[in-house]
C-alpha cells in the first residue's frame, strides 16, 4: 500500500522523540553508578512503575499486533491479549516479591541468591540474552511498519531510526531514563486508546465506512465446465484462470491492464467478484491491483457486509453502547478476505479474495487457531501450547523481571504489579473494540495486519493518526529500551563481572553495560530488517515460549522446591531452552518462512510450551535429586 | 565480587509465609479458571458462541471475566497482604 508522510503526524513523532532524548539526557547526568544504571537507583514510587510496567508490556505487539490480529482474524486476536494479561497473575501471587528479595539488578542475580554457581551464572544469563534478542526481533519490525505511514519511508529505514535512538536512551542513562520513557509512553497509549476506542462507540457502524472507501464490484460470468468463458461486462477480456485451495481465481485484462477476480455461485448464477492482488514479476517490480504502487489502486477494505440492529437489517446504526458494538457484529456480517497465492509464468501473485464472514464466527475462537471444523489434534495441541506459553511467559521475561529492582521495597513490587494488571487490562479491553473497529472502517491494509490501529486512528483524522503512530513509535522505544537494559545487564552484569570475574570498578561496570547495549542494539536492528513482514504479536508469542520453557521452571522451583540445587537450575534453563528453539525453528511456521513446504516440517507445533516447559521442569527435578550439591542440616542448599 | 545477594536487607517479614500461601491459593483458584477457559475453547468452542446477556457470547464474558478476575483478585490479594504486614509486623506493644 503507500503510505504518504502527513507533517502533523512528524511534528509530533520528533516532538515525542526530543522529549524522549531530553529526559535521557536529564537522567544521564544522575547515573553513575552501576545500581543507577541498571537498577534505576531502587528509588522508583510504585505507582510510577506500575504505569512503566504496562509501558514496558504493552509493546509493538499488544498494539500492533493484537489489534492487527483481531482486525484480520477475530476473537482469535483476543485470546493473545487474554494470556498475557492472565501471566501477570503468576508474577503478582508467585514471582514478584520473593524475586525483589531475592535480587539485585538482574534476574540471573535472584536464581543465583542461593547458590552462587558459575553455571547458573552462566545458563540464565544465555537465556537473558536469547530471550530478549526473540523478543525485540518484533519490536523492531513493528518500528519498521510504522514508519512507513508516519514518516513515508521505507522499512529498513524506521528500523535505523529506533535502533539509534533506543541506543542512545540506553547508552546514556540505563534503566532511569528507561523507566520515566515506559511511565510517559504507557500514560498515553492509556489515554489515547481509550479516545480511540470511544471515537468508534460514536461513530457506530455503516456499511459504507466513509466516502473515499471503495465498494468492490461483481459481474455476471458464463462458465463452461468450470471454466469460464464470457463476462458480463464487454470491456473485459479473460486473461487466465486458476484454482487454489478450492477457489476458483479468474485474471481479467482491460486497457491493457490485468485483475483478479474470484469465481462464486449466487442463486444459481456464476458471479465474478473483484479481488485485490499484488504481483512481483520475474524482474523484481511489484505490482498492485495490475498497476504500479503510484497509481493508488490497492485499496483499504474491510467493512461490515450486512448490519443488523434488534433483528432489522440497517445501513448504519448512529452512536452505540460498548455492548451493543459487540453485539452489532456478532449479529451481522463482516466482509473479510482470504489470502491465496498463484505462481504464475515466473510471477508470484497475491490474490486476497472477498470471504464475507457471519459475526458469529468472527466473535468465537476458530478463524485462527484450528480449534472447530477441520481441526486436528496436532492443532487443538498447538492452541493449548500457546495459552500455556502466554500464561507462563510473563513471569519470565527478563525486561519485566528487572522492573522489581527499581522500586525500593518488595511491597512495593507487589503493589506496583497490580497497577500494571489494572492498567494493562483496561488496555486489553480495548484491544478487541479496536481491532473489531479496524475490521470494520474500511482502514486495512491487506499487506500489513500490524498497521490496523494506526490506520484505524487515521479513519477519525490526522491528529488522533499522529498521536497514536507517535505513541505506538514510542512504545517500541521504550520496549527495546527495556529489553536492551536487560540484555546488557546480561552480558556485562552477569557474564563478565560475575561469571567470568574480570573485575571492574562501579563506573567501569556502567560503561560495560553502556558498551554491550550499543552492540545488542546493532544485532537488534539487523534482525529487524531481516524479519520484515511478519506478524509481530506471533513472534511475541514465540519469544513468551522461549522464557516460560528456559526461565519459569527454575524461577518456581528456586522459590518453591528446597531439594532444588544449582546443577537442577543451570540444566533446566539450557534444555527449556534449546527444546523451545529448536521446536521452534523446526515447526512449520518456520518451514513456511524458509520458503518449504510447511506439512513437510519435522515437527507439527508452531508452539512448543506444551512439551518445553514440562522438560525444563522434569531436567530440574531429576539432576536436582542425581546432583544435590552442598546442603546444610537444614537439606537448605549452601552458598560456595 | 563474583556473585552476590540482593540489593537490601528487608529485615524479617512475619508476614512472609502467609502472603506465600495466600498467592499460591489464589495463583491455584485463577490457574483452574483459566484452564477452564482454555478447555473451552479447544473441547468445544462453538459453546463460545452462545450468547448470555445483552447479545454477549460466553467468548466475550469469559475473557473479559478473566481480566477482571484478575485485577480484583489483585486488589484482594494486596489488601490481605498489607492488613497481614500491618498485623504480623508491628513491634510487641504497638498492636491493638
Amino acid at each position: 500500500m503507500i503510505y504518504e508522510a502527513s507533517i502533523a503526524a512528524i511534528i509530533v513523532f520528533v516532538v515525542i522523540v526530543i522529549l524522549v532524548l531530553g529526559i535521557s539526557k536529564y537522567f544521564a547526568s544522575r547515573t553513575t553508578s552501576s545500581k543507577g544504571y541498571y537498577a534505576a537507583g531502587g528509588t522508583i514510587h510504585w505507582g510510577v512503575n506500575g504505569i512503566a510496567f504496562a509501558g514496558d508490556y504493552l509493546s509493538a505487539a499488544s498494539f500492533l499486533g493484537i489489534c492487527g490480529m483481531i482486525a484480520f482474524m477475530g476473537y482469535d486476536g483476543f485470546l493473545y491479549s487474554i494470556g498475557y494479561l492472565a501471566g501477570w497473575v503468576v508474577a503478582l501471587f508467585v514471582v514478584a516479591e520473593p524475586l525483589k528479595k531475592a535480587g539485585k539488578y538482574t534476574f540471573t542475580d535472584a536464581l543465583d541468591n542461593k547458590f552462587n554457581s558459575k553455571a547458573i551464572q552462566l545458563t540464565a544469563a544465555i537465556s537473558t540474552l536469547v530471550v530478549s534478542v526473540c523478543y525485540l526481533i518484533p519490536q523492531m519490525v513493528g518500528a519498521g511498519a510504522l514508519v512507513k505511514p508516519l514518516l513515508g519511508m521505507p522499512h529498513w529505514v524506521g528500523v535505523i531510526i529506533v535502533g539509534t535512538i533506543v541506543i542512545f536512551i540506553v547508552a546514556t542513562a540505563g534503566m532511569a531514563s528507561t523507566t520515566y520513557v515506559q511511565f510517559i509512553k504507557g500514560g498515553l497509549l492509556l489515554v489515547f486508546s481509550t479516545i480511540l476506542t470511544v471515537s468508534l462507540m460514536v461513530n457506530g457502524f455503516k456499511l459504507t465506512p466513509d466516502k473515499n472507501y471503495h465498494a468492490l464490484t461483481a459481474m455476471e460470468a458464463a462458465v463452461e465446465a468450470g471454466k469460464v468463458v464470457g463476462v458480463g461486462d464487454s470491456a473485459y477480456s479473460i486473461a487466465g484462470q486458476h484454482e487454489y485451495k478450492g477457489v476458483d481465481v479468474v485474471m481479467l485484462s482491460k486497457d491493457g491492464i490485468n485483475t483478479w477476480w474470484s469465481l462464486n455461485t449466487e442463486d444459481g448464477k456464476s458471479v465474478l467478484k473483484e479481488a485485490l492482488s499484488t504481483t512481483v514479476l520475474a524482474n523484481g517490480d511489484k505490482l498492485y491491483n495490475g498497476e504500479p504502487k503510484e497509481k493508488r489502486k490497492f485499496f483499504q477494505v474491510g467493512a461490515m457486509s450486512k448490519i443488523i440492529v434488534d433483528g432489522k437489517e440497517v445501513k448504519e446504526t448512529g452512536p452505540v453502547g460498548p455492548f451493543k458494538f459487540l453485539d452489532i457484529v456478532t449479529q451481522g456480517e463482516v466482509l473479510r478476505f482470504k489470502k491465496n497465492k498463484v505462481h504464475d509464468d515466473g510471477k508470484t501473485i497475491t490474490i486476497w479474495t472477498q470471504n464475507p464472514t457471519s459475526g458469529a464466527t468472527i466473535m468465537r475462537p476458530g478463524l485462527k487457531f484450528k480449534v472447530d471444523e477441520g481441526s486436528t489434534f496436532m492443532s487443538k495441541l498447538n492452541f493449548v501450547s500457546l495459552m500455556l506459553a502466554l500464561f507462563f511467559g510473563t513471569s519470565a521475561l527478563p525486561h519485566i523481571l528487572i522492573r522489581y529492582y527499581t522500586v525500593p521495597s518488595p511491597k512495593d513490587a507487589r503493589k506496583s504489579t497490580i497497577v500494571a494488571i489494572g492498567s494493562i487490562g483496561f488496555f486489553y479491553i480495548l484491544t478487541l473494540f479496536m481491532g473489531l473497529g479496524a475490521m470494520t472502517h474500511g482502514v486495512l491494509d491487506l499487506e500489513s495486519s500490524n498497521m490496523s490501529a494506526p490506520l484505524l486512528a487515521k479513519f477519525f483524522g490526522i491528529a488522533l493518526f499522529s498521536m497514536i503512530s507517535a505513541i505506538a513509535f514510542a512504545t517500541v522505544l521504550g520496549t527495546v529500551s527495556g529489553l536492551i537494559v536487560a540484555a546488557s545487564g546480561a552480558v556485562a552484569h552477569d557474564l563478565m563481572s560475575n561469571f567470568a570475574g574480570i573485575k571492574m570498578t562501579d563506573e567501569g561496570q556502567v560503561k560495560a553495560g553502556k558498551i554491550s547495549a550499543v552492540v545488542v542494539g546493532i544485532v537488534a536492528i539487523i534482525l529487524g530488517i531481516l524479519f520484515k513482514g511478519m506478524n509481530v504479536s506471533f513472534l511475541v508469542g514465540l519469544a513468551f515460549a522461549v522464557a516460560a520453557s528456559a526461565n519459569l521452571p527454575a524461577i518456581f522451583m528456586v522459590l518453591f522446591w528446597k531439594k532444588t540445587s544449582a546443577m537442577g537450575v543451570a540444566l533446566s534453563i539450557m534444555v527449556g531452552m534449546i527444546s523451545a528453539l529448536g521446536i521452534i525453528l523446526c515447526s512449520p511456521s518456520m518451514w513456511d518462512k524458509y520458503g518449504l513446504d510447511p506439512a513437510t516440517a519435522p515437527i507439527a507445533l508452531n508452539n512448543p510450551g506444551i512439551i518445553s516447559i514440562p522438560l525444563a521442569f522434569i531436567t530440574l527435578v531429576i539432576v536436582s535429586i542425581l546432583v544435590p550439591g552442598k546442603r546444610d542440616k537444614e537439606g537448605n542448599a549452601v552458598r560456595i | 565480587m563474583a556473585g552476590h545477594g540482593p540489593a537490601a536487607d528487608w529485615g524479617e517479614d512475619k508476614a512472609t509465609d502467609y502472603k506465600e500461601k495466600l498467592g499460591i491459593y489464589l495463583f491455584i483458584v485463577y490457574c483452574i479458571v483459566y484452564a477452564g477457559f482454555v478447555a473451552v475453547n479447544t473441547v468445544s468452542p462453538k459453546l463460545m458462541g452462545i450468547i448470555l446477556f445483552s447479545g454477549l457470547n460466553l467468548a466475550c464474558v469469559y475473557g473479559f471475566g478473566l481480566i477482571i478476575l484478575a485485577i480484583v483478585m489483585g486488589v484482594i490479594y494486596n489488601a490481605m497482604c498489607t492488613a497481614a504486614e500491618d498485623r504480623m509486623n508491628t513491634p510487641a506493644g504497638e498492636g491493638k
